[in-house]
């Protein structure tokens, strides 16, 4: 069969005339895609009387009247439900229309498919585009361009039109002259240098610009434009984390004692640190001193099932005796800022492909995703910008971004399209909400596989084909390794919209099955290394792969969306779903054969193994770059770094009036941050494969949040693995007194919890970080990224869960010219850091989750809850009361205990693995009164999903939460590491108040379950109907 | 309805499924593990394959159609894995059936096979010599939005369906009745209420959504169909990711009892399977 990317081949006849069909709703039939543009409409201000959908597709190609209708009714339209037509439609007096069309070039994967079935049905090839028209009444010129604007089309990648679209022919690529160009540096300044690396999109430092300058005059010429472009790729932020792997000198400056029991750091005897007289500190290659360390320590104590760390596209850990298990978690901030939808669409894919590309390839099996963006509420939409009264207390957005709820939207748009076309199950995540995420969005997309254990190696050999599979190479995504390493500025949309892409994940499902057939062949595996192309495409697929080696690549070789591009546009488009493969030359035929049945494309660009294991590009004969690998792997100036670190007075927030405690649970549960994010969840096919044992949603109508996702990844085998997260910003925030260390002990410490909460073994767990900093040139934000690495390798070493894998995105801050004042600003995020855990789950039937089961049962809080306040949810909508209650409740965030919280893991994972647990949730957003209320509702049965099951009598429960703290608000709502509520049968308490005794491990006893349908505290004048509690936990994300 | 012969070879002890796939299916790999739990031997097959040597169905007892993406869903979900089968396999897919070939397709297969023609199928005699006019579609939710949930589900014991004949009996529990849906475009839509009477009168409903747990809108709440021979199937939700008690979406609240035996998926399987190993035997008896 014919690759489906032909649609865009070279050689189709382009005199053919553009053929334009409608696809719309027969008369009386439902428009589902109208009426949601027309909801969706409506929540931003824009009150459209009506919109009607249209399928536009154009077709180049010869056909004749026959043909046309043939494709018309057989492949356009539902012959029920839809009615096609050629040509376009008249417009309805009274309607505008907007029309809106993938640019040219951007992926339009409809259109692949389309081509594909027109060739099917007519025989003949034809080039198509698909795009969208909307018939809209009771809007105004102005009103619809917003709505497009707004909601339909993001000019990064769409066309708008006012009226039906039908170019007469398609756009055509352009072809290229193809002289080799050489960028004299030699001779430059550090002046020119800067402005060199900036203009031409290097990215590079000084230093960086100085050492390359330095490596051209010894070999007395100047470099090539693609050798440039390979050294900027190479050596990115992106690629080579230059940051995390300098030398860095520390200094602080610390608050006097303030009466807490805060732990300080002690720098003695650390890897890779010395102290100094000064009493500042140097640390060489902070990854490697801090969270490598704690993983190499590990290993070295004892920890023997990593089976690769850090080296590989994935880390991996061994799951039985036969298979391992592979994780990786990825941003996409900056793209996903520009262009939500196609920017976390393809963070999925790439992290989805850098599983595939462990090793010699394993299987996906679960995605994870995380996201943190501002809070919708707090921004007005373009829309609705003029729409609004002066009341209006929200904030414009700083130009140059999108609203929070469309980027959320979006990215969750984005994430299932992909996941969900993949077949891969999306069964973990979580929103954050802070409105420094404005303009710099975060994206974490994250992949699980599973590969057999003698797999998990390659390495490729000289003389090995470089072998490209899948996608073809396009000018799209050209610079996003260098881009995701710079600061966001306003103009960057316009700037960078080359670096943004639209996925095609079906293309990536093909490469993907062609692999595992050629990994699993009859004689062995077909190939002996293999990478993904992600940031700098090819540059960096194969610098890395032949890193060793060398490697000889002829770049007219690789398959072109269109033509015209040039040799160095070829090497470093970052493209979507391609693969590069080390292929033994007797194994080539046969990896062809599979790819053409799995209706993949191949190509062969060259091979690895070059005398000086040079990296030699050649085009069309000619040579037109030479590159020691040397250099480029080895070269980059590693200079030592400033860093800097002032703890912060904690803010004293001051509440006028303290809420009564009822009031503050509701909005405690409506808290974004806190409350369902079901729309998300639901839109996510989290149980396709059939192997999702604990789903993100728990309980009889799947409303209760799930601490941790388990699923079975070897069918039958009734192991499981369970997979979840800790992201504890605020206690690290700088503007709350928070401490980035504390943030990464906490962090790890709600991973953790997490994962123990749904039956999973403590000794089994690997985690993965992700930092997500400002600039850290700046030398405060580079001290606080170094007290959370510290922090990374305290917390791995206490809970013993090794680091696998990790990334950083460094850059996260918004520049740009305020229109009210004309000032330059700058928002930089919150130092963020995602911990994910993955755990060996040793018998699914143990599983245990959130939602309580029976009345009658007792609640026990297992670990100590503490009087800090700091950073919580509570603190966030309420302040607390000044003066706050001295010495009872204080404005700093809380600490974690590194001995009590693995204690307290422990204990509870063996409490559940002795069957004494009915249900659990770790205490976290929202505090203790908040975990129970979730665990209420996760049993709320009335209504809702799921309806066959008769509601029982509603749960409810009576509290006693003075027994754990004097104070009532920190009793509720403090938000202490360590701590988990669990479900126990009456008769079980005396027993596991005696283990609790005996483990070290505090248990008090806080209440018990009742079939009242009420949450009681009489102590705390607390009374409040479950169903209500439902109400303000489900509403407020309803979107 | 005289039911025609089904092919039976004779070395074989356990029926032979094929599940098609295509590019963007994914749903594959639970549909061959249900059919190997269920007693069957499962192979998968790449349409193009199928396309190439048709006589591989000749061998085949049951046939899959599973769920996924199929060639992205572009334009419509299954339109094009549809066309190809009209275009290309619908002789072989006729003589199948003619054969008594029992069939599941789940999912975006029950969205392809409604679109080739093979469901609701003729309601006497043979399948005809092309496709026919297409008589039920499956169209976008009415929220116009994919949703992954489980429903409340019932089955029809007045169904001459073969996979589901055995639970439409068994009396199962408020929790049993109850599979996975995730999907976009499952809104089952009928060409005309003569359509939907005549599927009513010959107990070709196989499965419909609760009362109040539509998830989509579907007429009448179908949920699934069969064709009269009741050996057809589609549905739109996922038997095949219920084929252990553990994938139930609050398991760990149901008590031991509850969750003994087979679950409702594989007793879906199971009950194919069973029938068609009972007619290998019969013929290799007789």
């Amino acid at each position: 069969m014919p690759s489906p990317a032909a649609s865009a081949a070279p050689g189709v006849a382009n005199a053919a005339p553009v053929h334009r069909f409608e696809v719309t709703p027969a008369p009386g039939q439902r428009d589902p895609i109208g009426q949601s543009v027309a909801r969706d409409a409506a929540a931003i201000g824009l009150a459209p009387a009506s919109v009607r959908a249209t399928h536009v597709y154009l077709v180049s190609a010869p056909l004749s009247a026959t043909q046309l209708d043939t494709i018309a009714r057989e492949l356009l339209a539902d012959p029920i439900t839809e009615r096609a037509s050629v040509g376009s439609q008249p417009t309805q007096p009274g309607e505008r229309v907007v029309e809106v069309h993938p640019l040219p070039g951007v992926m339009d994967p409809v259109a692949q498919s389309v081509a594909l079935a027109i060739r099917e049905l007519t025989g003949v090839d034809a080039e198509v585009a698909s795009g969208w028209r909307y018939d809209i009444a009771g809007l105004d010129a102005h009103q619809a361009r917003r709505l497009a604007q707004s909601l339909l089309a993001n000019p990064v990648i769409h066309r708008v039109t006012d009226t039906p679209y039908t170019p007469a022919s398609f756009p055509r690529g352009t072809s290229h002259e193809h002289e080799v160009r050489s960028i004299p540096i030699i001779a430059l300044s550090d002046d020119q240098l800067v402005r060199l690396s900036r203009e031409a999109h290097l990215f590079l430092s000084l230093d960086e610009m100085r050492s390359v300058q330095a490596h051209y005059r010894s070999i007395g010429r100047e470099p090539r434009d693609i050798e440039l472009e390979t050294l900027a790729q190479t050596w990115s932020e992106h690629c080579v984390h230059k940051t995390l792997k300098s030398t860095v000198t520390y200094r602080d400056t610390l608050l006097p004692a303030s009466g807490s029991s805060r732990r300080q750091i002690d720098w003695s005897s650390r890897p890779g640190t010395m102290v100094h007289a000064d009493g500042s500190i140097t640390i060489a290659n902070m990854l490697k001193s801090t969270v490598a360390a704690a993983t190499f320590e590990l290993i070295a104590d004892g920890v023997d099932w990593t089976l690769s760390v850090f080296k590989d596209n994935s880390g991996v850990i061994a799951f039985d005796e036969n298979v391992g298990v592979c994780v990786k978690v990825e941003t996409h901030n900056h793209p996903s800022a520009i262009e939500p939808y196609g920017g976390a669409a393809t963070g999925a894919g790439g992290c989805i492909r850098d599983v595939i590309g462990t090793g010699l390839g394993a299987k996906p099996i679960a995605n994870t995703d995380i996201f943190c963006v501002a809070f919708p509420d707090h921004f007005r939409s373009d829309a609705d910008a003029n729409a609004t009264g002066a009341d209006d207390s929200r904030q414009p957005l700083p130009p140059g971004t999108l609203h929070p709820r469309r980027v959320l939207t979006q990215v969750v748009a984005g994430v299932r399209d992909y996941g969900n076309r993949m077949g891969i199950p999306t069964v973990n995540g979580a929103v954050a909400f802070d409105d420094r995420y404005v303009g710099n969005p975060l994206v974490f997309c994250g992949c699980i596989g599973v590969i057999p254990r003698d797999k998990v190696k390659g390495a490729a050999r000289p003389g090995d084909r470089i072998i490209a599979v899948g996608g073809r190479t396009g000018r799209d995504g050209i610079h996003g390794a260098t881009f995701s390493s710079a600061e966001l500025e306003q103009t960057a949309s316009d700037e960078f919209a080359h670096a943004v892409q639209i996925g095609n994940a079906i293309t990536e499902k093909q490469v993907f099955d062609a692999i595992l057939r050629a990994r699993d062949h009859a004689d062995g595996c077909l190939y002996t290394a293999m990478t993904d192309c992600g940031a700098g495409g090819f540059s960096s697929a194969v610098g890395e792969m032949g890193s060793k080696l060398g490697a000889e690549v002829h770049l007219e070789r690789a398959p072109l969306k269109y033509p015209g591009l040039s040799y160095t546009e070829i090497w470093i488009s970052e493209a979507q779903e391609r693969m590069v493969l080390a292929v033994p030359p007797e194994n080539v035929a046969k990896l062809r054969a599979i790819c053409q049945q799995e209706g993949v494309e191949i190509a062969d660009l060259g091979h690895f193994g070059t005398p000086e294991a040079d990296l030699i590009l050649n085009f069309h004969g000619r040579e037109v770059g030479r590159l020691s690998m040397a250099l480029l792997h080895d070269g980059i100036p590693m200079p030592t770094r400033e860093a800097t670190w002032t703890q912060q007075v904690p803010r004293a927030f001051t509440g006028a009036a303290q809420p009564h405690i009822k009031d503050a649970l509701r909005s405690l549960l409506s808290h974004p941050d806190i409350a369902s994010k079901q729309f998300i969840i639901r839109q996510y096919d989290h149980e396709v494969q059939g192997a999702t044992i604990v789903k993100p949603l728990v309980g009889p109508r799947s409303r209760g949040p799930a601490d941790a996702s388990v699923i079975e990844p070897v069918p039958g085998s009734g192991r499981g693995l369970a997979i979840a997260n800790g992201l504890q910003t605020p206690v690290g925030d700088p503007q709350l007194g928070g401490d980035p260390y504390l943030m990464a002990l906490a962090a790890v410490d709600e991973c953790v919890r997490n994962l123990v909460c749904v039956g999973a073994d403590p000794s089994r767990i690997a985690i993965l970080d992700n930092f997500c900093w400002p600039s850290c040139a700046k030398g405060e934000n580079l001290g606080s990224l170094l007290r959370a690495c510290i922090g990374c390798y305290d917390a791995a070493k206490a809970y013993r869960t090794p680091f696998v894998s990790g990334k950083d995105s460094l850059n996260n801050q918004l520049k740009f010219t305020d229109p009210a004042t004309g000032l330059e600003r700058v928002i930089e995020i919150p130092p963020t850091l995602l911990i994910s855990g993955i755990a060996i789950v040793p018998d699914i039937t143990r599983c245990v989750t959130s939602d309580a089961k029976s009345p009658g049962n007792a609640l026990l809080l297992i670990g100590h809850i503490q009087s800090t306040m700091g950073g919580s949810r509570y603190q966030q909508l309420f302040g607390l009361p000044s003066p706050a209650f001295p010495h009872s409740a204080s404005n700093l965030v809380p600490g974690t205990n590194l001995h009590a919280g693995p204690a307290a893991a422990r204990f509870v994972a063996s409490l559940i693995a002795d069957g004494h647990v009915r249900s659990a949730h770790d205490v976290s957003d929202g505090g203790l009164l908040c975990a129970v209320s979730e665990m209420l509702i996760g049993a709320f049965a009335h209504a809702g999903l799921g309806l066959n099951t008769p509601p029982a009598g509603p749960i409810g429960a009576d509290l006693r939460l003075s027994m754990v703290h004097a104070e009532a608000i920190v009793a509720a709502f403090s938000e202490s590491p360590s701590c988990y509520v669990l479900e126990v049968e009456a008769d079980r308490v005396q027993r596991v108040l005696a283990m609790g005794a005996q483990a070290g491990v505090p248990v008090t006893p806080i209440g018990s379950l009742n079939d009242s349908g009420v949450l009681t505290d009489p102590a705390l004048r607390l009374s409040a109907v479950v169903g209500d509690l439902v109400h303000a936990f489900t509403h407020p994300l309803a979107w | 309805m005289q039911r025609p012969p089904i092919a039976v070879d004779a070395e074989r002890e356990r029926p032979l499924a094929l599940v098609v796939r295509a590019p963007g299916t994914n749903c594959d790999a639970e549909m061959v593990r249900a059919f190997r739990l269920a007693g069957a031997d499962a192979e998968l097959i790449h349409l193009d394959t199928l396309i190439d040597e048709p006589k591989r169905l000749d061998r085949a007892h049951l046939l899959g159609f599973p769920g996924g993406f199929s060639y992205g869903d572009d334009v419509a979900s299954g339109r094009v894995f549809a066309l190809r089968l009209r275009q290309r396999l619908y002789p072989a897919l006729r003589a199948a059936a003619g054969r008594g070939v029992a069939m599941i397709a789940a999912c975006n297969g029950f969205q392809i096979i409604v679109q080739a023609g093979l469901l609701p199928g003729p309601y006497d005699g043979p399948f005809p010599e092309s496709p026919a006019p297409q008589q039920v579609s499956l169209t976008f939710n009415e929220g116009g939005r994919f949703i992954d949930r489980w429903c409340g589900v019932e089955y029809d014991a007045s169904s001459v369906c073969i996979w589901t004949r055995d639970l439409a009996r068994a009396g199962l529990s408020g929790s049993a009745r109850m599979l996975p849906i995730a999907h976009g475009e499952g809104r089952f839509v009928a060409r005309d209420a003569d359509v939907m009477a005549a599927l009513k009168s010959r107990g070709m409903i196989a499965v419909r959504y609760a009362n109040g747990d539509n998830p989509n809108a579907s007429d009448d709440s179908v949920a699934g169909i069969c064709d009269a021979t009741g050996r057809i199937f589609g549905l739109m939700p996922h038997p095949e990711r219920f084929l252990d008690w553990t994938r139930h979406p609050f398991w760990t609240r149901l008590s031991p009892a509850e969750r003994a035996g087979d679950t409702p998926g594989l007793a879906m399987f199971r009950s194919a399977v069973s029938v068609v190993r009972a007619e290998m035997s019969n013929r290799a008896g007789s």
